[in-house]
């Protein structure tokens, strides 16, 4: 490290030979944003039904908030390392990994989206014979949308800046160029990747943010 | 199983290096992001910009920080120094826009009748505003405290000891025994910082029934 | 360098209060006082100065290491020495700083790995010419004594099936194999001299690498078993190439540097020390580290009980 890791890390950025090939910034960042859609996805396929079934009937909220508790709690490398070991090398190991890292907030973006809604607009909406399938899709869900966004904007960053530990067993991503920089001590190299991840999480963040904003009912205050 | 019980000893000695790298973050992040979400909260410009910089340090992966750090701030790379120190500015990117939101959620009216029955500024802070924000920093607290015991265990990769060297030396022996002990543990500690916070809460807030505080 | 002892001093009571911490926690005597605790939970102060007289022993965060710089402790303590022990530190940069600054007494090293440490240009040579190579290239104050005959090298390791197929005996026979050719391996491995263009260069073979972060453990090995991939840089001293019957392709070219193992030592390491060491050296056959890692592996064995067994049978305690 005799020049400045920095600079060298935006001069690795700007060889073009970098931005084309297999093993290119494109394709790489392709992948990171595939995994981390993915991941957010299947979570939000489990999270999402659980969090709104917990936040219109209030049951089970001890349960789903025990759950989220439990899942936070949990290191993301040990859960990629342990499913690893037990699955192989591939993509199923560090999926199942980020799926565990996105549940707690989406669950609790989903409840706290339902319960945000004012329970005399709730009982208004009753009074006028909605069934509770209406109240939940009509009522609580356009009320607390924003809410609902924010927990998947939650979940996204945190799996994207996470995403890198797919490359420790044997898949791609953007991690590769971190891990190849920490293995060989090519820290420019890895201080690219991590400037990639970082740019985007925050384009990922930016872009949530604003549909957040969209989602806001007229009238109401985003959250 | 049987690889727990004949390394105990392993298991102990890195849960305690673990707690030496992530107690003083979670303590210093709470303690520090006071001063500065009462600062953040004196001008609107200042808020803006410690949100904007808490989005940004969220974004930055873990790893390479505890990598780049030493080079920054001139520490050894196996220095558990490095760890403490990414993990309290992690911290402070949770913690001081959820304590800014704290302080702005106790009404002016309260912080007005309190001066006009005498309360000096530190007093009035002491007695009056950091309790009502309390719940708010608690929930804080608790957020911060789960990712940070989480967090150190990314250090087993550099050779930082704590319990994720069990999954870096778990994953080269194959055993999952190791690696199983080592999530368990860690998630085991982080419940149990949680526990004792919101135990915490309730001694010194017996006003506040322990609301789930954290927010999504 | 008044800074960097402070810094010292700082994190020696950061590591006490650790200690405190966790003997108060689990409530046991203190962990790290334990005698040669398996996976090393030595070393959490950070590389603190061991007190005059005492030698502190260093390991890489590698298993099969820290078996060897447990043999090394315990020749060390049978010769009257009190060792320090500092195991699983981690990666070159970190630790060959420590050993030039006198925190580290001794580590075990490999020959070739040692040498790109200082050159990373050094190409492949004979053991005895990288043992002399290291000779002029190791800073002042450090020196490395005998190489063992037990290595730990990187391969180009395959299935027998594979390797049958295609008959398969040397790196070189790559070249006539018509599928596309992936290699699971640590990511570095990308940008070593023996990595694919080396393979390129001097085979002939076009090889792409899927980066598996477990040197050559039991991820690697399971990937190649399950066909992920055709090849695997396996180190050659792993029990599972015995153990799930793998051809290491022979390497005629020398193009895979010899990783011999080899002590760097400190100049507290005496000549009675050094006498102790290079009887555990003059022992260690290549067999050997086979088998004793196959009691961390497969028997789940801490390393000093793997060290004591096999001193006790070789007369060395």
């Amino acid at each position: 490290m005799n020049e400045n890791p920095f600079l060298g890390a935006l001069e690795w950025l700007s060889d073009p030979a970098r931005w084309t090939g297999p093993s290119g910034i494109p394709l790489r960042t392709a992948e990171h944003l595939g995994y981390t859609a993915l991941g957010v996805l299947v979570a939000a396929l489990i999270a999402v039904p659980v969090g709104l079934y917990v936040g219109h009937t209030g049951r089970f909220k001890g349960l789903a908030v025990g759950a989220a508790g439990v899942a936070r709690a949990l290191p993301t490398l040990g859960l990629v390392t342990l499913f690893a070991l037990l699955v192989g090398i591939g993509l199923t190991a560090p999926l199942l990994s980020f799926v565990i890292l996105a549940i707690p907030s989406l669950l609790a973006g989903a409840y706290s989206a339902v319960e945000s809604a004012d329970p005399a607009t709730v009982d208004a909406a009753r009074a006028q014979g909605m069934t509770e399938w209406q109240i939940l899709t009509r009522v609580e869900l356009p009320l607390g949308m924003p809410l609902l966004v924010g927990g998947v904007r939650g979940a996204t960053v945190q799996v994207v800046a996470t995403a890198m530990l797919a490359a420790y067993v044997g898949s791609g991503g953007l991690g590769r160029y971190i891990f190849q920089g920490l293995g060989s001590q090519d820290y420019p190299q890895m201080i690219a990747g991590s400037l990639l991840v970082i740019v985007l999480a925050l384009v990922l963040d930016l872009a949530l943010l604003l549909l957040q904003r969209a989602t806001a009912p007229r009238g109401t205050a985003a959250a | 199983m049987s690889w727990v019980l004949e390394n105990l000893d392993v298991i102990a000695g890195y849960t305690g290096a673990h707690l030496v790298q992530a107690l003083p973050p979670i303590l210093l992040a709470f303690a520090l992001s006071l001063p500065l979400a009462k600062l953040a909260n004196s001008r609107g410009w200042l808020r803006t910009g410690v949100t904007t910089t808490s989005g940004l340090m969220y974004a930055i992966p873990s790893l390479p920080l505890f990598v780049l750090l030493p080079g920054l701030i001139g520490t050894g790379v196996r220095s558990p120094l490095n760890i403490v120190i990414a993990l309290t500015l992690y911290g402070l990117a949770l913690m001081v826009p959820t304590a800014s939101d704290g302080f702005r959620s106790v009404s002016r009216d309260v912080l007005g009748s309190a001066t006009a029955q005498g309360y000096a500024p530190a007093a009035r802070f002491w007695q009056v505003e950091l309790p009502l924000a309390g719940p708010v920093l608690l929930g804080g607290v608790r957020v911060v405290a789960v990712s940070t015991i989480s967090l150190v265990t990314v250090g087993g990769v550099l050779g930082v000891p704590s319990l994720g060297m069990l999954f870096v030396d778990g994953v080269r022996r194959g055993i999952v025994a190791e690696i199983a002990a080592g999530v368990v543990a860690t998630a085991a500690l982080a419940l149990l910082t949680d526990a004792l916070l919101v135990l915490l809460g309730r001694l010194l807030m017996p006003w506040h029934r322990g609301r789930e505080g954290s927010r999504p | 360098m008044s800074i960097h002892s402070t810094r010292r001093h700082l994190l020696g009571a950061l590591g006490a209060g650790g200690l405190a911490l966790g003997a108060a926690a689990c409530g046991s005597s203190d962990p790290f006082e334990e005698e040669g605790g398996s996976s090393g939970a030595a070393g959490s102060d950070g590389g603190g100065e061991a007190p005059a007289g005492t030698l502190a022993i260093g390991s890489q965060a590698y298993y099969s290491n820290e078996i060897i710089a447990e043999l090394f402790a315990q020749v060390l303590e049978k010769a009257g020495f009190t060792v320090d022990r500092q195991y699983q530190i981690g990666q070159r940069e970190v630790y060959m700083p420590e050993l030039e600054a006198g925190s580290l007494d001794l580590l075990p090293e490999y020959l070739g790995n040692l040498l790109q440490h200082y050159e990373s240009d050094a190409g492949s040579a004979s053991p005895e010419e990288i043992r002399s190579s290291l000779e002029e290239a190791l800073p002042e104050g450090l020196r490395v004594l005998s190489f063992a005959e037990a290595s730990d090298q990187d391969s180009y390791t395959t299935t027998s099936d594979f390797a049958s197929t295609h008959s398969l005996s040397a790196i070189g026979d790559l070249a006539g194999v018509e599928e596309d050719l992936k290699i699971a391996a640590n990511s570095e491995f990308e940008t070593r001299p023996y990595g694919p263009e080396g393979a390129k260069s001097v085979y002939d073979v076009d090889i792409a690498v899927v980066p598996v972060e477990d040197s050559g453990g039991p991820l690697t090995v399971q990937a190649l078993l399950d066909g992920d991939v055709q090849l695997a840089d396996i180190y050659s001293a792993d029990p599972s190439i015995a153990e799930n019957d793998l051809v290491v392709l022979e390497d005629p070219e020398s193009m895979i540097l010899p990783q011999n193992v080899v002590p760097v030592v400190s100049e507290k390491i005496d000549e009675q020390a050094a006498e102790a060491i290079e009887g555990v050296i003059a022992e260690l056959s290549a067999d050997d580290l086979v088998e004793l890692n196959r009691q961390s592996v497969v028997d789940q064995a801490s390393s000093a009980d793997i060290a004591t067994g096999w001193l006790t049978e070789k007369g060395l305690l």
